[in-house]
């Protein structure tokens, strides 16, 4: 759906990255996930700035917090965030640092940072919806490859495939940057319990539209999309 | 009925009654709440031996607006998923009811693998936590029926130990009232506690509810006691609530006994529950002791 409120699109993304100045540590997690964000506020997500408490909207949860640039110029280019408030960012007078703060920023689902969380958060929320009888709205979780190191995670896939949860999704932004690899693939170790996987290129537009779109019944649904390796 | 089964109990019945609220387990228990799970099994949630999942389900649960509540030992409740204790409830502004059961000792042929006697220290390390430790079945009920229309965070403690009879009503309470010092019994303390002061000149207060702290009763009961010298006894961690007692009496000039489980040593011993009081000074001798070693002769 297209639910761009001050007109800004795709191709405003890189100045709103640039207002951001300042010591950034993690500049390249956030061009990595410039495209997967924009595709997904773009194009998949139901959520509106004009309802940000909506109890039927899309919830997306980024519990890959490092590198929020590219999630706040999106915000912004949607309407949740000013574009003005960019420049301050990470400031003491600002609302946006390093890690998001939902407390803090609107739009913001989850406060993230600390790697682990956010997928176990997701399910958490597909239960809560479920059990209030929110079927439709999609609870979309955007981790790192890396991020997948934590055994925290493998405790929530197991548990999202067990509990059939097609309401959820997990994209994982593929820049290989894993310290010790995922043989086999990181749709693997999704598809072994339960999940549908799809493994797309993460610069893609169409390609992960499709993906994120493809019907999944009683299944949560895993988008490995894949990047250029770090620091590449 | 103890505070494990009488929590349970409840928990079918709040189950029947309020659809805001979900169980979230991690396979302790879960067997008793099977009949429920059925009954409502959106809302009987059993992630398996998953204890990060735990608490991580409980936050998201609560960002959709349920009332979460959230049962296992307190080693897997609070101990192994701290950070998301603290990440994925409080710093999300997510709340929950943790209710554990077990206290600090009372699997004493667990060892210490099952013993958590730092569970409070540690949620009191982390902002706008209540704390409820139940001396009594009773009071556990009503502290967890006062606990679910809200949406704060709270820890109920629940343990094998108790009092006798219960003590309704809120804040601390004072039991007996004396001239030589302030004991302050929480939980399942207060029964020993009064048995060891029995001969003394003591006033006794009595907590369950820990955070918040009481200090005006405290401060009031030092004042009406004309001496003020504090013990402190808690089923857990020495100490604990020692700096709120400080805080309490920061304009006073005050002595302080803190009892509690010993932070010395790891105790490596199986036995009874009772075997594991003598080792922490915790028996109604130790605490008659510790009580005549402090308290100045009238």
């Amino acid at each position: 759906m297209e639910n761009t409120t001050r007109g800004l699109g795709y191709a405003d993304l890189p100045a709103l990255i640039d207002a951001m100045r300042g010591d950034e540590k993690h500049s390249g997690a956030a061009e990595s996930t410039v495209d997967v964000l924009w595709v997904l506020y773009d194009r998949v997500l139901n959520v509106s700035p004009e309802a940000p408490d909506d109890p039927a909207r899309d919830r997306f949860l980024l519990s890959k917090g490092h590198g929020p640039m590219a999630y706040y110029a999106v915000l912004a280019a949607k309407g949740f965030l000013d574009p003005a408030e960019l420049a301050g960012w990470a400031g003491s007078e600002s609302r946006l640092g390093y890690h998001p703060d939902r407390t803090l920023v609107p739009g913001v689902e989850i406060s993230s940072g600390s790697l682990g969380h956010g997928l176990a958060l997701g399910v958490g929320m597909v239960f809560g919806l479920r059990a209030q009888g929110l079927t439709e709205p999609k609870v979309v979780v955007l981790t790192g490859d890396a991020e997948l190191d934590e055994g925290s995670n493998h405790e929530a896939i197991a548990l999202a495939g067990r509990a059939s949860m097609a309401q959820l999704t997990t994209v994982v932004v593929d820049n290989q940057s894993a310290t010790h690899g995922w043989p086999g693939g990181i749709a693997e170790r999704f598809a072994v319990e339960g999940w549908a996987t799809r493994t797309v290129d993460g610069r893609d537009h169409d390609a992960l539209h499709a993906a994120f779109t493809t019907p999944h019944p009683d299944r949560p649904l895993c988008v490995v999309a894949v990047v250029e390796p770090k620091g590449s | 009925m103890g505070m494990r089964d009488a929590f349970l109990s409840t928990m079918e019945q709040v189950l029947d009654e309020d659809p805001r609220v979900a169980v979230v387990l991690a396979d302790i228990s879960a067997a008793s709440l099977e009949a429920a799970r059925r009954r409502h099994p959106d809302r009987v949630i059993n992630v398996g031996i998953r204890e990060q999942a735990l608490i991580g389900v409980a936050g998201g649960l609560a960002l959709t607006g349920m009332r979460p509540v959230v049962h296992t030992f307190p080693s897997f409740l609070v101990e192994r998923p701290y950070e998301q204790v603290k990440l994925d409830l409080t710093h999300q502004g997510a709340g929950a009811v943790l209710v554990s059961w077990g206290g600090s000792y009372d699997m004493p042929t667990a060892g210490r693998t099952h013993q958590s006697p730092a569970d409070v220290a540690l949620i009191d390390a982390i902002p706008g936590w209540t704390v409820h430790v139940p001396g009594h079945p009773d009071e556990a009920v009503s502290l967890l029926r006062e606990a679910l229309p809200g949406d704060g965070t709270v820890y109920l403690r629940l343990s094998g130990q108790s009092n006798a009879r219960p003590r309704p009503g809120p804040g601390m309470q004072v039991v007996r009232q004396g001239g030589r010092g302030v004991v302050l019994a929480v939980g399942p303390m207060l029964d020993r506690v009064l048995a060891a002061a029995e001969d003394m000149d003591v006033t006794v207060l009595y907590a369950k509810t820990v955070r918040p702290f009481d200090a005006e009763t405290l401060r009031a009961a030092v004042a009406g006691t004309g001496v003020a010298d504090v013990v402190l006894v808690e089923p857990y961690l020495a100490g604990t609530s020692a700096h709120q007692v400080s805080e309490a009496l920061v304009e006073v000039p005050h002595r302080l006994r803190a009892l509690g489980t010993s932070r010395d040593a790891e105790v490596r011993r199986y036995g009874e529950v009772t075997d594991h009081d003598l080792a922490h000074a915790l028996d109604e001798a130790s605490i008659a002791a510790a009580l005549k070693a402090f308290l100045r002769p009238d």
